[in-house]
């Protein structure tokens, strides 16, 4: 099968510490694949080496053909993502973060307007589309950087916990829109998130990681039966323990934290 | 092309958009004008040197385009923070053209801010030679905040967080401004002091406005011009190199 994502052997050390740890996997053309693991589990850091913001310490990644390493407008040509943390400018309406966007991704002009309309429509954030991104909800920010990250037609698309933190009318929102466009477009999904229920949903394969370690990967119903469980969620307990993990958090997360507290 | 211009748009129209933030930053500037310009007026008038607010002026205006640029620059710290700097560092465009299209847009803001400045010190008496002598100093002005918004680039790409931006003013920003030449005239100095504030690229910046302006200039326009642009480009190339090596 044609992968338009192969990792191998991919390691990332901060100074002694392993945040990822020797990780190999692959991800079908077409395919929605879910990456579990509890906080701090090395989630993110593999995300961004995947999309060029991290450079690996080892090992080897292929993202639509091309190394993140030595090809990297190439990559970043090919996948759209969400971050974990938000990623709008708030100063800009929704509307011209879209067209800040385009531009960046060089769409053109009556592409870029065409494809901004229809997305906004979407997302549902048509009528806010000349308000600045300060006054929208969090739910409504995910939204717009869904809508962003399509907006130059992605073959991948990372997201990184997109429905952390909202309610579960927007999640169940968020995942039929994702998966619709997965079925409609081909668009390969490649996902994390805290809620495994979402995961068992909608993923046709599954890895988690701990410790920066792949420990499992394959099918829900496959980890299931290899952990005589019913559910996702109960294997994924299973395999990964019920301590609870809390992130240490660097400086930046101190002020995001501090910043959002205030508000 | 549309990359650059982009990117210098954002610049402008945050600064659009925040007015308290103009308005505020223009309170200093004033300040130093009116208690300077009218405090040492006497005593500079009796020394021989002439009207103090003509001399003083194009000081304060290369002091606000300092500090507004430099600020410019330290916003990367802020697009970091709250996170649309990685939208930017993962689309197919190079970092040069990112860094480029901010400062350039960082540098128009602060000139703005620079020609508001001259704008009021004509209320209080400041008298330009010729429309073309301001004309000129536009020129100047935009070369001393292309230096100083490429330097905050430059500075902030290298920090994670704006914990270090209270030594940055004190150990940076402010001896730029007070060695500049900006209150007081670069002859007959202290043989130390005159090598320092030969040192301070801010100087080429006052003395080419001042010389643009009023018409007297300490190095000469063509020198000013030279030495600003010469350390404009290294400042620059220098911002550029460290911008690209921004990981998140
Ligand atoms: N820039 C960094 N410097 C040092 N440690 C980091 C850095 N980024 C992440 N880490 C650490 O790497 C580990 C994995 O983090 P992350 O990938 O964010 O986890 P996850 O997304 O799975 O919650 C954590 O222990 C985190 O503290
Ligand atoms: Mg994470």
């Amino acid at each position: 099968m044609d992968n338009i994502i192969t990792v191998k052997n991919l390691t990332k050390k901060f100074k002694d510490f392993k945040a990822v740890d020797k990780i190999s996997f692959t991800v079908a053309r077409g395919e929605i694949f879910a990456f579990l693991g509890p906080n701090g589990a090395g989630k993110t850091t593999t995300i961004k080496m995947l999309t060029t913001l991290l450079k690996p310490t080892s090992g080897q990644i292929l993202i639509n053909g091309s190394d993140p390493l030595t090809e990297q407008d190439k990559v970043r040509r090919s996948f759209g993502i969400v971050f974990q943390d938000p990623s709008l400018d708030d100063d800009l309406t929704a509307w011209e973060n879209l067209e800040f966007h385009g531009v960046l991704y060089g769409v053109p002009v009556d592409l870029r307007r065409k494809r901004a309309e229809e997305l906004l429509k979407i997302v549902e954030l048509w009528d806010r589309k000349n308000d600045l991104v300060k006054t929208f909800s969090g739910g409504m920010k995910r939204r717009l950087e869904i809508a962003r990250g399509l907006l130059h037609h992605p073959k991948v698309f990372f997201l990184d916990e997109p429905t952390l933190g909202l309610d579960p009318q927007t999640r169940k929102h968020i995942w039929d829109y994702i998966f619709n466009l997965n079925q409609k477009e081909q668009i390969t999904v490649f996902f994390t998130t805290h809620y495994i229920e979402e995961a068992e949903k909608i993923a046709q394969k599954v890895a988690v990681i701990d410790h920066g370690k792949i420990i499992i990967q394959g099918t829900s119903a496959q980890l299931k039966k290899q952990t005589k469980k019913n559910s996702l969620e109960e294997a994924f307990l299973e395999l990964t323990g019920h301590a609870i993990r809390s992130e240490k958090a660097n400086k930046i997360d101190q002020m995001r934290m501090h910043r959002s507290l205030r508000r | 092309m549309n990359i650059i211009y982009i990117l210098w748009l954002r610049q402008i129209k945050k600064y659009l958009r925040s007015r308290s933030r103009i308005v505020g930053s223009l309170g200093q500037p004033v300040l130093f004008l009116v208690a300077l310009g009218f405090g040492f007026g006497p005593i500079f008038q009796k020394a021989g040197e002439g009207n103090y607010i003509q001399f003083l002026a194009p000081g304060i205006i290369a002091m606000s385009i300092l500090f507004t640029a430099i600020f410019s620059g330290i916003e990367v710290i802020w697009d970091r923070q709250f996170g649309f700097l990685k939208e930017t560092l993962v689309a197919p465009v190079s970092r040069f053209n990112i860094m480029l299209g901010r400062t350039l847009g960082g540098a128009t803001v602060a000139t703005l801010q620079g020609l508001i400045v001259l704008l009021i010190s004509l209320t209080i008496g400041f008298r330009p030679l010729s429309i073309l002598g301001i004309l000129i100093s536009l020129i100047i002005m935009f070369l001393t905040a292309l230096l100083f918004t490429a330097l905050g680039t430059a500075i902030a790409s290298r920090l994670q967080d704006m914990q270090g931006f209270q030594l940055i003013m004190n150990f940076l920003v402010m001896p730029l401004f007070f060695l500049s030449g900006a209150f007081f005239p670069l002859n007959g100095l202290p043989k130390a002091l005159a090598i320092i504030t030969r040192i301070d690229p801010l100087t080429y910046g006052v003395d080419g406005i001042r010389g643009s302006l009023i018409g007297s200039s300490h190095f000469g326009l063509s020198i000013d011009f030279l030495i600003l642009g010469g350390i404009t480009l290294l400042i620059l190339s220098l911002g550029s190199y460290l911008f690209s090596k921004i990981e998140i």
